[in-house]
């Protein structure tokens, strides 16, 4: 997704929850249910942001575009690899550095299994993301998870190429914090 | 000799007494054992009902149809079609001319009569042996509202195929199920309900936030699914006859889901992850009542308990790969049971008790199977690129499923455990997870 459709995204999900009782909740730019679209959360507000200019190194459009906001796994697996822990670890020190956001970690699963494993293994993997980000110093209050299991592909093929960006844990930026 | 039941408040059955309907229980030789797998379906002849008054007529047609759907959809029968019939219907107490149905090869006849009065309807039926000449069990009627006609001919497809097979039947009964719209990467998923043909849709929520695993109590008057209304997975129960619907289960800091009712509908079992490791408890409606049945560092996901409420089979990884587990209800030491190739998930007891159905994958395919409840005798009943979530018709006979083709949409079909007769079920569009619910009185 392009940054001009993510920020019309979210312009049309402002419009929409205006009548709604904004509260923090809503996310930047994760692969998942957001809050914006009809299948997201139905009383989830959304907050006001701005994803700002990627070469800004405070934006949260740099975070999904220059530190990159999600880490990939192999099947069946919730171990990171080196690629990344080194994401997580530049995610860490941006996170450190911009502490009025809070995360949803979303953990995501390939469609090549069945639905409730998946989501025990959505999780198994969005642990193992946060997990890894507390250990470089960001506070587990920050963040919640939340597994879709194989029902939120980021792209829909019946090939390996798709399989391999679908098994995902996602640092979804969420509101500002307090 | 009159029983009456209760069915649907307004749906009465009665025994008909009629002019064979004295006649002594015979030794049946029209029969079928469905256990052997029935390679040559039984031909049979269901002549449009004949109407006793006008009001009855526009049924006629339309409830025959439905019975020799059900029956021809089971793979067990075979319908000589109404243009091949040589002699004609034209009174229910009429004798039966046996030799016109020989003569065209029919072995079952199945005829009835319709009549309506305002919304008010009455439909009756009667079973013959073409063969041996005689009827089989007494005629029956059904009485009840003209909305339910289709139920009607649902009861009346029943009681030919149990008399036949000696089975119980599974056609007067509801399926619900995930109906899916819009692309693949932002899914709309709604709860759904219909009739086991596929006919009858309704949708229980509207599609804002994504539900998934629906299963129906064993009385089919509720629903447990799980839905991401509040942002992360939660456990809804919904009473379909009210409305009535309320968030259960909950854990905090865990994602709950793949809830399924206790036997007797008085609780549920569900898992809960949180921190990496996936559990499941018990919770007893009435008492809020919550206990943590398994506290392996593994996933515990899928349970499934025995009908008669003494064991739960679930799905584990605690070996390395997903593997199926019996334990006792009230949680302790659990006993692997599958051994075979592969990875199994999703176990789901019989309701006759007999056998667990499955989703198994193994290099690359995904297939639907059953094997008896200590792991023996496993029997792969489909092969796909992508089958799971087998759901058991009410007589134990028949799986439906979820299979998904390379590429394609999900949709609903239905095997028998003899890895017979796959069949596609009809939906409004693509559809997953189902749950098939008990026959309905």
């Amino acid at each position: 997704m392009t940054l001009t459709s993510k920020t019309l995204l979210i312009l049309a999900g402002l419009a929409l929850a205006a009548c709604n009782n904004p509260r923090a909740g809503g996310t930047f730019g994760g692969g998942g249910a957001d809050g914006f679209g009809n299948n997201g959360f139905v009383d989830a507000g959304i907050t006001t942001g701005n994803l700002g200019d990627p070469n800004d190194p405070r934006s949260v459009a740099h975070f999904q575009q220059r530190i990159g906001d999600r880490v990939f796994f192999t099947v069946d697996s919730s171990s990171l690899t080196d690629e990344g822990r080194a994401t997580l670890s530049a995610q860490a020190r941006w996170l450190n550095e911009n502490t009025q956001y809070s995360i949803v970690m979303e953990g995501h699963a390939d469609e090549r299994g069945t639905r409730d494993y998946n989501i025990a293994l959505g999780e198994r993997r969005a642990n193992a993301a946060m997990q890894y980000l507390v250990s470089q110093g960001v506070s587990a209050n920050r963040m919640r998870v939340v597994s879709y299991g194989k029902d939120r592909p980021v792209e829909a093929c019946a090939a390996q190429r798709c399989w391999d960006i679908n098994r995902r844990a996602v640092t979804a930026i969420a509101g500002v914090t307090g | 000799m009159i029983r009456l039941f209760q069915l649907l408040p307004a749906l009465v059955l009665i025994w008909v007494t009629g002019f064979l309907a004295t006649l002594p229980a015979q030794a049946q030789p029209l029969r079928l054992q469905i256990t052997e797998g029935v390679i040559e379906p039984m031909p049979f002849a269901v002549p449009a009902f004949v109407p006793e008054n006008s009001a009855g007529g526009q049924y006629a047609d339309r409830l025959a149809r439905v019975v020799a759907a059900n029956l021809s959809n089971t793979g067990l029968f075979r319908e000589v079609p109404p243009q091949a019939h040589i002699a004609r219907i034209s009174s229910f107490d009429a004798s039966v001319s046996y030799s016109d149905w020989r003569a065209i090869n029919v072995q079952a006849l199945i005829t009835g009569a319709v009549s309506v009065s305002g919304n008010r309807m009455t439909v009756k039926f009667r079973l013959f042996d073409v063969l041996t000449g005689q009827q089989v069990g007494d005629g029956l009627q059904f009485a009840g509202t003209t909305d339910s006609w289709r139920r009607m001919a649902h009861k009346v497809s029943d009681a030919v195929y149990s008399r036949i097979t000696g089975e119980g039947g599974y056609f007067d009964s509801r399926v619900t199920f995930i109906s899916e719209s819009g692309p693949r990467t932002n899914r709309t998923r709604r709860l759904a309900i219909m009739d086991q043909d596929g006919e009858n849709v309704q949708f229980l929520t509207d599609g804002r936030a994504m539900v998934i695993g629906p299963r129906m109590s064993n009385s089919g008057e509720r629903i447990l699914y799980t839905t991401y209304e509040t942002g992360t997975p939660r456990i809804a129960l919904m009473n379909t006859q009210t409305g009535q619907r309320q968030l259960v289960g909950d854990i905090p800091g865990a994602q709950v889901f793949s809830p399924r009712f206790t036997p007797d509908g008085g609780g549920l079992v569900f898992s809960a992850a949180r921190g990496g490791n996936t559990d499941l408890y018990r919770l007893t409606l009435a008492t809020g009542q919550m206990q943590q049945l398994t506290s392996s560092p593994s996933i515990a996901t899928g349970p499934t308990f025995s009908p008669d409420g003494r064991f739960i089979a679930f799905e584990s990884d605690r070996s390395g790969t997903s593997q199926i587990y019996i334990m006792p209800a009230s949680g302790g030491e659990a006993r692997r049971i599958s051994f075979g190739q592969g990875r199994y998930s999703t176990p789901v007891w019989s309701p006759r008790g007999d056998l667990i159905a499955f989703t198994k994958q193994n290099a690359g395919r995904f297939h639907i199977g059953v094997m008896r409840t200590d792991g023996s005798e496993e029997r792969l009943l489909t092969a796909s690129f992508l089958d799971e979530s087998p759901t058991w018709a009410p007589n134990g006979r028949v799986v439906m499923f979820t299979r998904e083709a390379q590429g394609g949409d999900p949709s609903l079909y239905s095997v028998d455990i003899t890895g017979r007769n796959l069949r596609r079920v009809p939906t409004p569009g693509p559809a997953s997870d189902p749950s098939w619910g008990p026959l309905l009185q």
